[in-house]
């Protein structure tokens, strides 16, 4: 599967007049491909995290289109859409993002619960394991510190198995043991036939891309191969 | 959608504070709608019977009795009367024109002394001419009421067959009447022959409750019928002029004061309920819309992880249903609480005619209630979960967001 940005770009409208607007992403083309590993890194504020929930199909870009395979995003409704990202877009998004109200081992589970699909505790204990947290399952978000829940934040991505993968940010908080850990267990992902796109700040990060982009002020730019 | 119930209940579950704020709103219109109509009904089915059981068109009191408001007193309330005259004022108004039927009742309140065994008020009846009391006798007792029988109102427990003195007359209870939501319920009745007995075993136990009148002919009212074609007025009016020492009655004004001070009740319930209710509905909106706000990243988080606008609005109303619907159960079982077991006090305090409507009516005002507070808390809701399902850029997460 692959996920085809043409040409996207989102404008913003500034709080202070109607016809003062601006381009938080400008004409920006991207191709994640199966089993390859993109990275994106940027500024603060340069747009990465407004491009990354374009192709998410999140926000709707005010210009040019997001194709899945085929299929446009944004000419999809809502819904189907929506039950296109739940089936195929894992997404890490930036922050601190587990439900309060669900533990730890429920919030991993909730892509496939909203859908109300079943999925045994082994396996999202597995996922667990593999980023680290298992011995908080059954904990709440808010006795989780940041790199917990951000690793959560990952565990959750990976659970239905997608073949694209998106990545805001994902070792934010983290020391350099668990970032290692996190950035391996991605490489490993996009060679099992993932289309990985990873926005980070790490430097060691782009030892794990295949193809790496700089992102300045809205526009995008692929920065070195390797 | 059932992980929408299942996810709305945790919900509510790890935010107890918030709920119970929510749960006490969805109560408090609840409890003001229930309470509210089930008064307002009780009220109106009140005068309703209260008027099927004054049944005549003229009532014809001694003449001190009526300014003391003693007759209402007795009919409203059952607080004890003792009032006579010779009824040779009944047979005077017997002969006038117009004058259909006019029928004598009797009325006898039990002394704190040792006379009686049980304290009561006595109402008599002449089988031969009563045209109000028997009709409703017939309602639950078929047989007839003999010398010594009597009939209890709805609210005196005395069992069947219960025998009990009364000035020193033995009496027997045979039947108990259906209820009327006044001062009826709570006196018992006695045929013309057993009445008069007891007055005059009343009076030689040396209590003088009949001043100069004759204990063979006291009478405490005359229930009159009038004759179709007369003016229900002028036969007031002319009993007025022509016998003396009595007051004679429209019962229609007795019961147009009653209704008066139902409808001013009734209004002030109404504007009530309407004030609590909109009051309740901007509180519940404006909390969910605050709540909307502050759970903006909750739903971000839902969208990523695949939820659908739709399924995040109906996550929202599927919460605040469940919400509306425990606390609407809360507050019906509150008023429920509160209603029933006080009727006689509230019918004391409003000093109006106050019946509780049958058990259909009632489970139906009890469904309409919870229907109604359920959907105007989910209302409420509504403006937050229609402005999650609109097009916005906010439900994505943001830095710091
Ligand atoms: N919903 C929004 N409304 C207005 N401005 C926004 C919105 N989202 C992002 N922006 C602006 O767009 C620019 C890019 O933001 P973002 O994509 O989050 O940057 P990055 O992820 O690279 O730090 C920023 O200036 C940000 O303030
Ligand atoms: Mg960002």
């Amino acid at each position: 599967m692959e996920l085809r940005a043409e040409n996207v770009s989102r404008r913003f409208f500034r709080n202070s007049g109607q016809a003062n607007y601006f381009y938080a992403v400008k004409d920006a083309a991207l191709l994640l491909t199966s089993g390859s590993l993109t990275e994106i890194t940027g500024r603060s504020g340069s747009g990465k995290s407004t491009l990354l929930n374009i192709l998410a199909g999140l926000l709707e870009p005010t210009e040019g289109r997001v194709f899945l395979d085929r299929v446009d995003l944004y000419s999809m409704a809502d819904g189907p859409r929506s039950e296109l990202r739940s089936r195929c877009i894992g997404v890490v998004p930036q922050g601190q993002t587990g439900l309060h109200s669900l533990t730890v081992l429920e919030n991993v589970k909730l892509p496939c619960l909203l859908y109300g699909e079943k999925l045994s505790d082994a396996s999202a204990l597995e996922l667990l394991e593999k980023v680290g947290i298992a011995d908080l399952k059954d904990v709440y978000p808010n006795e989780l510190s940041g790199g917990e829940m951000r690793r959560l934040a990952i565990a959750r991505a990976l659970v239905k198995k997608p073949a694209i993968l998106l990545a805001d940010e994902p070792t934010g908080d983290l020391d350099d043991e668990n970032t290692q850990k996190i950035l391996r267990l991605l490489r490993q992902e996009a060679d099992e036939g993932t289309a990985v796109l990873l926005v980070t700040h790490e430097r060691e990060a782009a030892a794990y891309a295949d193809r790496l982009y700089r992102m300045d002020g809205g526009i995008l730019a692929e920065a070195s191969a390797q | 959608m059932r992980f929408a119930s299942t996810l709305a209940l945790k919900n509510i579950k790890r935010k107890p504070g918030r709920s119970v704020i929510m749960i006490l709103l969805a109560a408090f219109l609840a409890f003001s709608i229930f309470a509210g109509s089930l008064v307002v009904l009780s009220l109106r089915n009140g005068l309703a019977s209260y008027e099927a059981r004054l049944g005549a068109d003229v009532v014809v009191v001694p003449y001190e009795a009526q300014t003391k408001g003693a007759l209402e007193s007795i009919l409203l309330q059952g607080i004890p009367g003792y009032f006579y005259m010779d009824e040779s004022a009944m047979e005077k108004i017997r002969g006038m024109e117009g004058v259909e039927i006019a029928t004598p009742q009797f009325y006898l309140a039990s002394a704190k002394a040792g006379c009686c065994s049980v304290a009561l008020q006595l109402i008599g009846f002449d089988p031969e001419t009563d045209f109000t009391i028997q009709p409703w006798i017939q309602e639950s007792y078929s047989g007839t009421v003999g010398y010594g029988d009597v009939i209890v109102g709805n609210h005196v427990s005395l069992p069947l067959n219960h025998s009990l003195t009364f000035y020193n007359q033995e009496l027997r209870v045979v039947a108990q009447l259906d209820e009327t939501g006044t001062g009826l319920d709570n006196a018992v009745y006695a045929s013309m022959d057993t009445v008069r007995d007891v007055i005059k075993n009343a009076e030689s136990l040396g209590f003088r409750y009949l001043g100069k009148v004759s204990a063979d002919k006291a009478i405490s009212s005359v229930m009159v019928k009038v004759a179709d074609g007369y003016s229900t007025e002028a036969v007031m009016n002319d009993i007025n002029v022509h016998v003396r020492k009595v007051e004679a009655t429209q019962s229609k004004s007795m019961i147009s004061s009653i209704a008066a001070g139902l409808s001013n009740v009734s209004r002030i319930i109404t504007l009530l309920t309407v004030m609590i209710w909109i009051l309740a509905i901007v509180i519940l909106a404006v909390v969910f819309v605050l709540i909307a706000n502050e759970r903006k990243k909750e739903f971000a988080i839902l969208r990523i992880v695949g939820a659908s606008r739709q399924m995040l609005s109906r996550m929202l109303l599927t919460e605040s249903a469940l919400i509306s619907a425990v606390g609407s159960v809360l507050g019906v079982g509150l008023a429920a609480l509160v209603a029933f077991p006080f009727t006689d006090l509230i019918r004391t305090r409003l000093n109006l005619p106050y019946l509780l409507p049958d058990a259909g009516t009632v489970a139906a005002l009890v469904l309409g209630a919870l229907l109604a507070s359920v959907l105007a808390g989910s209302l409420s809701s509504a403006v937050s979960a229609r402005k999650l399902s609109r097009n916005d850029a906010g439900l994505v997460l943001r830095e710091g967001a």
